[in-house]
């Protein structure tokens, strides 16, 4: 017990990295957590608001239609297909952090690359689903599905789906321009004269958080 | 700067962990398969029928519940390399996380009793809220809300 807190008190009294990670990436993690909270805090508030109501629109009819395809009737593939593509650009982007381990800096050209692919991919098909809902009528202050019990729907539905997935879209487009900076910085071998990669490290568990939050909007708006 | 990246390398066979190509992709399949089952329940609550809907949905959000926590723990453990980190780190972040639990139970018991006091003491609300829309169709898998078509009519 003894030696335990005689090493404790030596790592944290200066001179030594207690946590064994460069300062920057351990303030990524916790913008990261603060984000966490603001996302919680809208998904939690959609959550209590459909707690509150006595009946909700059905995700599943909502959310069933396929770009080109159309009304197909192929309920939440287009979303899953949104949701494939997130978790691909996730994969891409582990694989340029551990291309930068290994200073291989075409690697983490051609991975970094893919994830910017990826992203945009991500943002086409949000665009796309957007637009499909506002033709069908659905905006902030507008839903023109009704409830799965056949009962008038208020707007609550639409203005959370917006909102939720708009921040988060934002988010996506904010980690697809951090990307983009990663990798002109790349190219023009900015982390080869640092002698480090640490930049894109931090640009990946941001990349991943937002991977991360589509995980919960997936789930509370077109599972639940 | 070199400092930094010494300390990145420190545990030696970490190294091994970060480089681990085979452990990404493991983690790329396993999110991808929760996924993959996750549609599977969802499509087939709705293309099949039940004697207790109400039951089954309840279920099957459980069911979702616990998947969806298991995909964020693999992003954040393997994807984010939190679970390769110095144990006392992990726990900065883990625990303030753990407010979620209460966050969450607190805010959806509000919306819960929010529910029943309205259906119990505001009649005109609870007879409203039973009115059937006055869309064509009540509601029907397949078949279009003719309004939902023209969007001029809503706006």
């Amino acid at each position: 017990m003894a030696q335990v807190a005689t090493a404790n008190q030596s790592m944290w009294s200066g001179g030594k990295s207690p946590f064994k990670v460069e300062y920057g990436k351990l303030m990524m993690w916790y913008f990261l957590m603060s984000d966490a909270f603001t996302f919680g805090a809208f998904l939690i508030s959609y959550g209590t608001i459909r707690f509150s109501a006595n009946s909700w629109p059905d995700p599943n009819h909502v959310f069933r239609s396929f770009p080109i395809i159309g009304e197909m009737n192929i309920p939440l593939a287009f979303v899953s297909l949104m949701t494939f593509i997130l978790i691909m650009s996730s994969v891409t982007m582990v694989l340029a952090v551990g291309a930068g381990h290994e200073m291989d800096r075409k690697g983490v050209l051609k991975w970094l690359g893919w994830t910017i692919l990826g992203g945009a991919a991500f943002l086409g098909c949000q665009a796309w689903e957007w637009t499909h809902l506002y033709h069908q009528g659905a905006w902030w202050g507008s839903n023109p599905f009704v409830n799965i019990d056949g009962t008038q729907a208020s707007t609550n539905f639409t203005n959370f789906f917006f909102t939720i997935t708009g921040f988060h879209g934002f988010h996506v487009l904010s980690g697809v321009v951090i990307n983009i900076i990663m990798f002109i910085m790349t190219w023009k071998g900015v982390f080869d004269r640092r002698g480090h990669y640490l930049m894109i490290e931090k640009a990946g568990l941001y990349w991943h958080f937002v991977d991360l939050v589509w995980v919960f909007v997936f789930t509370c708006f077109y599972l639940f | 700067m070199a400092n930094a990246h010494s300390a990145e390398h420190h545990h030696a066979h970490d190294e091994q962990h970060t480089f681990d190509r085979k452990a990404i992709w493991r983690t790329f399949r396993i999110l991808l398969y929760i996924t993959i089952f996750e549609l599977i329940l969802a499509i087939g609550y709705y293309s099949m029928t039940f004697s207790n809907p109400e039951l089954v949905k309840y279920l099957l959000n459980g069911v979702f519940i616990i998947l969806t926590l298991a995909k964020a723990f693999f992003i954040i453990a393997e994807f984010m390399h939190l679970r390769h980190e110095i144990r006392n780190m992990i726990l900065t972040i883990s625990i303030p996380a753990l407010l979620f639990i209460w966050f969450i139970t607190a805010f959806l018991w509000d919306g819960n009793s929010y529910k029943n006091l309205r259906n119990t003491y505001d009649r005109h609300y609870l007879d409203h809220s039973k009115e059937k829309a006055p869309a064509p169709k009540p509601h029907g898998h397949g078949e279009e809300h003719k309004e939902a078509q023209e969007p001029g009519k809503l706006h």
